[in-house]
């Protein structure tokens, strides 16, 4: 492991004021991610899992600069970006790129598919001409797309394709990090699992970082290696995959690991099922976020905010349970 | 299973199968896209009217024959004479040209001028509610009490009229492309185009303008069909186009009081303004189904 982290995320917050009545004023916010921290090293994936509506995107989004945060930093390879201007700022856009989930939508329609991945290149004036042209070609090599796709549209290919069309669009800048915005949940299985090992094969073959934003726990599991578990906009448990997989901590990440299907009809199955609805981000509850579902909740839960905590072998939980008081 | 038992199964084929319909380019075309190549083809009928006018049997539109006016329609006066003579056959055939004329400038240069309010007020934020709120100021004032206080403003002539219809027509536009802006801004290509780099003017032009291009030329469409109906309106009334030039508006107007004993003078003008007025709505409505970016390749 490298000294200094590709990316490294200190206690980001992103709230998206709420504006209400006459005036207009903001009447509240929605606390989509509060406080995350984590880091990337090189050639590393990290997968962010949880629920729909954790801030789980958001916290992509927020890493490409796609908005502006509320407070928190963002490092990229010790270099602080969240704050750079413009014209500092798109000289290091080059170095992360972001593979959307919807195949459909995060290609130009009206743009021809060799223009889709030839525009990071000509943004950063990487190449021209023919020289621009083979690195094209390289690039759809490298993705597993036919040469004559060059001249086609986004709509004559299927969504495994257009997803792989994204994915050499992502790379054909020369990033060391991609994130991967539930790149593969729109996909069918076996699409699936064709994108998740061109993901491995690409990062293996290129040193990639992966940032894996799922809440796909299975394909989670056969691709990264580290996992972190957001619950409304908290880090509630980091770890190594193996560890989190094997020995999971956090209450909440026990629930999300029962919850995962298995492909034997036979085995036993040791679901937790979580009670009650999940609470809104507009409205977190107190102290520990999750105590309203947690079927270990006591009083301390409800007032305190439990911190993360290593609690051995690298792996981080946010639970009182794992700090008796004292 | 054997094979017997699976051919009697199957119906029979007959050995040759009945040739294929042997169809040509264009008629493919009308079986997929009919209000297209109807609408199409009447638009372009009526064009090709206007501009051959002179040379389609017509006289004079504004030769006076008093001596013979009022003629019914009749193999020298198709469509009849109206009550100073002129033959209406010639007035409505010219007439044609004010309508295309204007129906045309005003959807071009509403189309224009919208989609830069448009885009603008979409872009930049901090414009977009003054804009808007000018432009739903607009779009409360009636469109015809509106083109009419314009043309009192100023003097009878085309361009004029061009001119107060077009600024009634450009809210509609305005608001059409500020919100395809607004929803194509948040589109996942336009968001990973920033992140891969892309500034805002090509941005705006790579991948904003060219989806925007469908539902205005659409709009465009409705657009010049509605000016038509507005120029006539306007002319009818003798707000619009003056009265020395024939336009299908002031055909009706001065046929309007010999309506109960000589109809044919509104008649023909009228059937005119709706045929047209029918046949671009009806290349609208065909270019709206065909202009789908994933149909695009199947024309």
């Amino acid at each position: 492991m490298s000294a200094i982290p590709l990316l490294e995320v200190r206690d980001l917050k992103k709230h998206f004021p709420l504006h209400g009545g006459l005036l207009g004023r903001q009447t509240g916010a929605v606390y989509a991610v509060d406080g995350v921290s984590f880091t990337v090293n090189k050639g590393e994936t990290l997968s962010i899992v949880g629920e729909s509506g954790f801030g789980k995107s958001t916290v992509g989004k927020a890493i490409l600069r796609l908005y502006p945060i509320t407070s928190g930093e963002v490092h990229l390879d010790g270099q602080r970006i969240d704050n750079l201007p413009g014209p500092h700022l798109r000289p290091l856009r080059q170095r992360v790129q972001v593979v959307f989930q919807d195949p459909f939508s995060s290609l130009n329609p009206r743009q021809r598919v060799g223009d889709i991945i030839a525009e990071p290149i000509v943004n950063f004036g990487l190449a021209s001409g023919s020289e621009l042209e083979d690195r094209v070609a390289g690039l759809m090599d490298k993705v597993g797309l036919p040469r004559d796709a060059v001249k086609r549209y986004p709509h004559e290919f299927s969504g495994g394709q257009r997803q792989r069309i994204g994915i050499a669009r992502a790379l054909a800048p020369g990033a060391d990090l991609i994130i991967c915005d539930e790149a593969v949940s729109a996909l069918d299985v076996s699409v699936k699992a064709q994108i998740v090992n061109l993901l491995s094969d690409l990062q293996d073959e290129l040193g990639l970082a992966l940032l894996f934003i799922s809440h796909d726990l299975a394909i989670v599991e056969h691709l990264t290696h580290r996992v972190a578990v957001m619950y409304l906009g908290k880090i509630v448990e980091v770890a190594d995959r193996r560890t989190l997989f094997a020995t999971p901590h956090h209450p909440y990440t026990r629930a999300l690991l029962s919850a995962v299907p298995v492909p034997d009809p036979t085995a036993p199955r040791n679901r937790i099922i979580l009670r009650g609805d999940v609470p809104s981000p507009i409205n977190p509850p107190s102290g520990c976020r999750f105590h309203t579902r947690c079927p270990l909740a006591h009083d301390r839960c409800k007032v305190e905010e439990p911190v993360l905590r290593d609690v051995g072998q690298g792996q981080m939980s946010a639970c009182h349970l794992d700090t008796p008081l004292g | 299973m054997s094979s017997t038992t699976l051919h009697a199964a199957a119906p029979e084929l007959p050995d040759v199968l009945p040739p294929r319909k042997a169809r040509g380019r264009v008629a493919m075309f009308a079986y997929r896209h009919p209000s297209i190549f109807v609408g199409g083809l009447l638009v372009a009928l009526i064009l090709a009217s206007a501009v051959f006018a002179p040379w389609l049997g017509t006289v004079d539109p504004t030769a006076l024959a008093p001596a013979k006016r009022l003629r019914l329609p009749s193999e020298t006066y198709w469509f009849g004479t109206d009550m100073l003579g002129r033959d209406i056959y010639s007035r409505v055939l010219y007439g044609t040209r004010v309508s295309l004329q204007v129906g045309i400038s005003v959807a071009f240069f509403a189309s224009i001028i919208g989609m830069f309010i448009g885009l603008t007020s979409g872009f930049v934020r901090i414009l977009d509610t003054v804009v808007m709120r000018v432009m739903d100021g607009l779009m409360s004032i009636p469109g015809i009490l509106l083109a009419i206080a314009l043309m009192a403003l100023t003097r009878g002539s085309v361009g004029n009229v061009i001119i107060a219809i077009t600024i009634t027509e450009v809210p509609r536009v305005s608001r059409l492309v500020r919100g395809v802006v607004l929803s194509l801004r948040e589109q996942p290509y336009v968001e990973a185009a920033v992140a891969a780099g892309t500034r805002v003017p090509k941005i705006i032009w790579k991948h904003i303008l060219p989806n925007t291009l469908a539902p205005i030329t659409v709009q465009a469409t409705f657009i010049c069909a509605s000016a038509m109906i507005t120029e006539a309106t306007l002319s009818f009334i003798g707000a619009g186009t003056p009265p020395t030039i024939p336009s299908w508006g002031n055909i009706m107007a001065e046929g309007r009081a010999l309506w109960q004993v000589k109809p044919f003078i509104v008649f023909f003008p009228a059937v005119f303004l709706s045929v047209t007025v029918l046949s671009v709505n009806l290349l609208g409505d065909g270019l709206r189904d065909a202009l789908d970016p994933r149909m695009a390749k199947k024309i």
